[in-house]
């Protein structure tokens, strides 16, 4: 067989192979059809529960054979054979039963059980035949990931997936199952699932067969949608439709299946959401159906799953967030999955669902913010392993070690999202016991996740000002943000930069201790980066940087960024990084001294950006900034003669003063205004010069239009008009 | 002064239709919140004290509004009233509303324990709505919830299992507010503004926070603790209880076959030999089937001298036996009407109520057909589908003794099996009593329940044999039910025996002084002939065969009492003391008694 020794591990047991293991495997050959049966029944008694045994059995080769008979089976009537003796089964059930007191995989064994008991009423001796190899197969595959790599290298699945067209329930359902154990696992390429676009709706048909096709199939589907296109194939072959029903079923199991299947389909999915909404369930709204397996005494882990299908429901806008359904249900059971009462796994999961669920919406994040005290509840997130669960219990330490991160990354998200907009809130978090320390400590954590979560959360505690000049400062989280910055990949680098945009406004006091790090080299590079996001954080840091800042500050910024790189930046195809490319520009042409120093250098190149900007396409936005760049440059003293001396300049200020938008007229007016300001107590050749200013403008008919806005609707353009009109006559 | 006005204002609307069709719609919410709160010990809290006020409250709407028209100036000028009753602690958790309708500078204090003098700001629990602090039988404050103003509905929830407190706010909780409060705590709100109106809800109205759901899963948590409370090594032991449990009970009421075989699979002793066993039976059958004469005579010549000892069992007995005449379903009456006298089939529908087999027949089998619930007819359909079910797996049932019921059949069936078809089919009809049996443990308790006397009752006649008496007496009889069946002899032979009946009470007040309760019976059963219509008039009651029980049972006890047996079955004792073990609980105030009913354990 090919793929008998692909790893070493296979030799150190093929090394080991006894005789017993050897014969199981021969007999699949013998040439009575009757022998090979009773092979494949023994070998099944023989690996129920022993992980060695069905390690030996692959590594002789037993899976190919048993896929070709299970293929010859169903080709032919060949095998067929006469009934089987009720003695005889009651004897294999009997020895199936002693094998308990080997290795034993509990439910795995009672399944096995189960399928046996059923198989008994059948008579024809090719469904039992194959109905047996595709029990061992079952079985094989709830071995080791090794066991399934090793089946699914055998072309495993196809051959299951053409078994579901034969008609008998107790095959189908036998070949459900193991494809289910085979597409839980991690190992399984999904994919495969979606190769022949006829196996989803031959699988929706088989859904309404039994309660276990039911369980299978929707187990199998929860599994193996992992992508938009996924959710959508699911959907198109009606899913929501087929599945619907079972939310009502009898078995729990069915219903709890039915649940997680949902939940699948519904994440980020506007479509499914949408249609779930609509979903009537034996008379119920599926979202009432939902709201009832919210109910506390019920099992957590349906009150979580329905949970994240009524929390995907509503981020998807198929449910309002005021919705009584989503406040007085969802989110308080959410709360609940937080609560030290829970499983480890069941926080994290609470956790980052209702971070998730209030995420965009201020209102809820409120009430979640007073709900069981649910910050306080947080900061014990943070306290596994805790001190007395390493002394007293080793596993209980594994344990906690395995989801220390998770909860931490997990209530990180959650503070974020609970502090992304309410002033009080952040107030509270970063009130609660060390929670500042704990951010610190968990930007420079070695799990990414944490750090991402940890940024996350400072990002959100950033956009408060009272915070980012008390305990922000007081912590000096700029620290570990700057060294995060150092290396890290995009995500979290887009987080962090865009932290230390706050931090870089100007009543930050972390601003001169982060200046005085020598980011700015580290801005520049960002904003050659390939991702938008990380060029709008490292120009807007900028900006900000440049805000008020004295001329040596903007000196090295403009040195370090370049002429070349900025006119770059003019160019974006992003909007938002032009913009802030523009204001950068605003910020550095203020004062007058810096003004005329920086147009005295760059005039030439900023006069052609700038022109390019107002006759290219762009937003009112963009034209409306670049028009106030104008207006700086128009009040330095010697910076003026770069747009007097330029005609198509005035050309097009003239134009914008007559433009349909108020906003971009006020901004032409004040560029006006400048321009024919006469400064008061200022020398006589600067005098001169304003006349001379005037007498231009006066030809160009600048003071015609002024005098229009003087009538204009808008009462700030109409003041700056007049105010514009006064220093002319003076 | 003003509470009296406006006690007054509440009295008057007592005839309002509406009032008392709201008060109708608040006491069904309350049982159904607190359904382990016994308001005849401990009354739920309903409205606000007019008594337990401060003067600068006032109250209105049923006392349920709550206004303040003091000056407000400081706190000095803050007033407070509480509900009218303290929180029992069988509710288990305790949940009221406040609805804030006009605020001031808001100040609501929630619960307050009893205290000896009305000094109410001791020891108190609330939370204000000015700074959303807590405070805790103290003026400073810690940090808890959001404000609350105008509009906003406040709840209130004492959890009275682990004895904590959490507050709500528009049907949000706010998480454990305190821990550890003492008991008897009384809902409570206090004021500081004038012009501050709030209004109560005690479960006058739904409330805005999900209760039930918070009570369904501390429900649920009880229900687990109980589940999963650890049995141990005393399994075995444990058994052994249980054997004896259901041994005992079928002994007790005479189910001799089934008790036998049961003893037999389950390796125990009865104590009661036989003989007794099924004469006690035939007694009590006796009375139950209205042949309360008979049953006299039984008891005399099996057990001499015990009616004798017991002046008042006996006189019951014979008033029971006077209203049995009047049904004319007792033999005396019964020999003068047209259907044959003792050795017909009273019931034809229900031949186990026959005494023929009893004394007569030494098969243990058939007597086991007569015990009483097989009586019900829903058994022979079932039969033989029972019958072929079974050899298939006993076989292998067999070797593990477990299961006590088809243990018991497979014994049966070997012992049997040489027998004749009528003996295995009475042996499947065991079966079915088996299972029965339990189905009347249930009806049991809902006597004892209903009854705190703890007399026992047996549910199953109420629900099968007697309907079927009924059924029948319908049926055989629709126009000739008349007084003694109709017959004139037999009339004659009742009026004598009432006369004997009214000597024998004047001879028990010489010898033992008046008794009321005879006196109240006989009055009761003579009653019945003033009517035209005995079974359709105030005192018909009497007739009813169910009626039968309670002296069946009295008789019962009695027999076992003489023979220096327990009269009552440890298994009613022990559900008795279950029972009484959770009124208990309420009473030493451990508020998980309310979520572990004894009921609730009885499927």
């Amino acid at each position: 067989m090919a793929c008998l020794l692909e790893a070493p591990l296979r030799i150190s047991v093929l090394s080991e192979v006894t005789a017993t293991s050897r014969h199981y495997v021969d007999r699949l050959f013998h040439p009575d059809p009757q022998k090979v049966l009773q092979g494949v029944i023994d070998m099944k008694n023989a690996v129920i529960g022993n992980n060695k045994q069905k390690a030996n059995l692959i590594v002789l080769g037993a899976v190919p054979r048993l896929l070709y008979l299970l293929q010859q089976g169903l080709s032919s009537s060949e095998l067929k054979t006469e009934v089987l003796g009720s003695e005889l089964r009651t004897e294999v059930l009997g020895s199936e039963l002693r094998t308990e007191g080997v290795v034993v995989l509990g439910s795995e064994l009672r399944t096995e059980c189960v399928v046996l008991l059923g198989s008994e009423l059948r008579t024809e001796g090719a469904v039992v035949l194959r109905t047996e190899c595709v029990v061992v197969l079952g079985s094989l595959a709830m071995g080791t990931e090794n066991n399934i790599k090793s089946l699914v290298d055998c072309h495993i699945i196809p051959a299951l997936l053409q078994g579901l067209v034969c008609p008998d329930l107790i095959f189908i359902e036998a070949c459900l199952r193991c494809l289910r154990t085979v597409f839980i696992s991690p190992v399984t390429p999904v994919q495969l699932l979606y190769t022949d676009p006829t196996v989803i709706p031959h699988l929706m048909s088989l859904l309404s067969r039994s309660p276990r096709t039911q369980d299978y199939i929707t187990q199998i589907f929860s599994h193996c949608c992992k992508t938009p296109e996924h959710q959508t194939v699911l959907f198109n072959h009606g899913a929501i439709q087929n599945i619907a029903p079972m939310l009502i079923s009898l078995s729990y199991k069915v219903r709890m299946q039915a649940l997680k299947c949902f939940s699948v389909l519904a994440y980020e999915n506007t479509q499914v959401s949408m249609t779930l909404v609509n979903v009537l369930v034996d008379g119920d709204l599926l979202s009432q159906v939902f709201v009832r397996m919210l109910q506390r005494d019920l099992p957590i882990e349906m009150q979580l799953t329905a949970a994240k299908c009524l929390t995907y429901m509503c981020r998807a806008g198929a449910i309002r967030t005021d919705d009584r359904c989503i406040v007085l249900k969802t989110l308080p059971c959410l709360v609940r999955m937080c609560s030290k009462e829970r499983l480890l796994e069941e926080r994290v999961e609470g956790a980052e669902t209702l971070a998730y669920l209030m995420e965009p919406d201020v209102e809820l994040q409120r009430i979640a913010s007073v709900t069981d005290h649910l910050v306080a509840m947080l900061a014990d997130y943070f306290k596994y392993p805790s001190s007395v669960s390493a002394i007293t219990d080793i596993k209980r330490l594994d344990h906690d070690l395995k989801h220390a991160h998770e909860l931490r990354q997990a209530a990180f998200k959650l503070y974020a999202s609970l502090g992304s907009n309410d002033e009080d809130i952040r107030k509270k978090i970063t009130e609660t016991e060390n929670m500042m320390d704990r951010i610190v400590s968990g930007l420079s954590e070695s799990s990414i996740k944490v750090r991402l979560a940890a940024v996350r959360c400072l990002h959100s505690l950033s956009r408060s000002v009272q915070q980012l000049r008390t305990s922000f400062h007081d912590h000096a989280v700029w620290k570990p943000l700057m060294k995060l910055l150092q290396n890290a990949p995009d995500e979290v680098l887009v987080m962090a930069s865009s932290t230390l945009c706050n931090l870089l406004l100007e009543f930050s006091p972390s601003k001169e201790p982060i200046l005085e790090s020598g980011v700015v080299e580290l801005l520049c590079s960002l904003t050659q980066s390939d991702s938008p996001a990380l060029r709008v954080n490292g120009i807007w840091a900028l900006m900000n940087m440049a805000f008020q800042a004295d001329q040596k500050v903007k000196g090295e910024i403009v040195r370090a960024l370049g002429t070349e790189q900025l006119f770059r930046l003019l160019s974006d195809p992003d909007t938002n990084v032009l913009m802030k490319t523009l204001g950068l520009l605003r910020n550095l042409l203020s004062t007058r001294p810096h003004i005329d120093q920086i147009m005295s250098s760059h005039g030439k190149q900023i006069m052609q950006a700038v022109t390019l900007i107002l006759e290219g396409e762009h937003s009112i936005e963009v034209k409306e900034q670049t028009l106030c760049i104008l207006a700086n440059i128009a009040d330095g003293n010697t910076a003026k003669e770069l747009i007097m001396t330029n005609d198509d300049i005035l050309q097009k200020i003239k134009y914008y003063m007559g433009h349909s938008n108020a906003k971009l007229q006020l901004a032409a007016t004040f560029c006006i205004s400048n321009l024919i300001w006469n400064e008061e107590g200022s020398e006589a050749d600067a005098m001169t010069g304003c006349q001379e200013r005037q007498d231009k403008l006066r030809e160009l008919g600048f003071v015609d239009i002024l005098h229009k806005l003087t009538q204009a609707l808008d009462p700030n353009l109409c003041e700056r008009a007049k105010t514009a009109m006064q220093h002319y006559l003076a | 002064m003003d509470a009296m006005a406006e006690l007054g204002a509440g009295s008057l609307l007592l005839g309002d239709p509406a009032f008392n069709y709201q008060e109708a719609e608040l006491n069904e919410r309350l049982k159904r919140l607190y359904p382990a709160v016994n308001e005849d010990e401990t009354p739920l809290p309903r409205s606000w004290s007019p008594k337990d006020k401060y003067s600068y409250i006032g109250l209105s709407q049923n006392n349920l509004r709550v206004h303040y028209k003091g000056h407000g100036k400081n706190h000095k000028d803050a007033a407070s009233v509480r509900a009218t009753h303290p929180i029992p602690a069988a509710c288990g958790i305790y949940y009221f509303e406040v609805k804030i309708v006009s605020k001031g500078l808001d100040f609501l204090s929630s619960l307050l324990p009893l205290s000896p003098i009305p000094g109410w700001d001791k020891h108190s629990y609330g939370y204000h709505g000015d700074d959303g602090h807590s405070f805790c039988s103290s003026g400073t404050g810690q940090p808890y919830g959001p404000t609350f103003t105008t509009g906003d509905v406040i709840g209130c929830c004492v959890n009275l299992i682990n004895n904590t407190c959490f507050y709500t706010k528009n049907g949000i909780s706010l998480g454990v507010a305190f821990t550890d409060l003492p008991p008897n705590l009384y809902p409570t709100v206090g004021l500081q503004t004038p012009g501050e109106i709030v209004d109560a809800n005690f479960g006058q109205q739904p409330f805005v926070f999900d209760i039930e759901d918070y009570m369904s899963e501390w429900r649920a948590k009880i229900h687990g603790m109980i589940a999963r409370f650890p049995i141990g090594e005393r399994l075995g032991e444990w058994q052994a209880v249980l054997q004896n449990m259901v041994s005992t009970y079928l002994v007790h009421h005479g189910y001799c076959a089934t008790a036998t075989a049961f003893a037999r699979a389950t390796e125990t002793l009865i104590q009661e030999d036989q003989t007794s066993i099924k004469n006690r039976q035939r007694i009590q059958k006796l009375v139950l089937a209205g042949r309360v004469g008979e049953a006299i005579e039984a008891t005399q010549q099996l057990y001499p001298g015990l009616l004798e000892h017991n002046p008042n069992l006996l006189f019951m007995l014979k008033c029971r036996q006077f209203v049995e005449m009047v049904n004319g379903t007792d033999s005396e009456v019964r020999c003068f009407s047209v259907r044959s006298p003792k050795s017909q089939d009273s019931y034809p529908g229900s031949p186990s109520l026959s005494p023929r087999h009893g004394a007569t027949n030494p098969n243990l089998h058939s007597a086991g057909a007569d015990s009483p619930t097989c009586s019900n007819g829903v058994t022979p359909p079932n039969k033989n589908k029972s019958h072929n079910k079974y050899p298939g797996v006993s076989s292998a049932s067999s070797s593990s003794s477990s299961s006590p019921s088809s243990v018991n059949y497979s014994e049966s069936n070997s012992t049997d099996s040489t027998k004749s078809q009528p003996h295995s089919g009475t042996s499947n009809q065991e079966e079915t009593s088996d299972s029965e049996m339990e189905i009347e443990a249930e009806h049991y308790t809902n006597g004892v329940a209903e009854n705190p006397s703890a007399r026992i009752m047996n549910g199953t006649y109420k629900h099968q044999e007697i309907l079927q008496a009924q059924d029948i007496s319908l049926e055989d009889s629709c126009a000739s039910r008349q007084l003694c069946g109709g017959n004139q002899a037999a009339t004659e032979r009742m009026i004598q025996f009432g006369r004997e009946l009214q000597g024998l009470n004047e001879q028990l007040c010489r010898e033992y002084g008046k008794n009321v309760t005879h006196k109240k019976m006989l009055q009761d059963a003579f009653s019945l002939l003033a009517y035209s219509d005995p079974w359709n008039c105030p005192v018909g009651q009497q007739l009813d065969p169910m009626q039968r029980e309670n002296i069946c049972s009295a008789l019962n006890s009695a027999i076992l009492e003489s023979q220096n047996l327990p009269k009552q079955p440890p298994l009613m004792l022990a559900l008795g003391q279950a029972t009484e073990c959770v009124q208990l609980m309420a009473r030493v105030r451990s508020g998980s008694c309310s979520f572990a009913r004894v009921d609730n354990f009885l499927h």
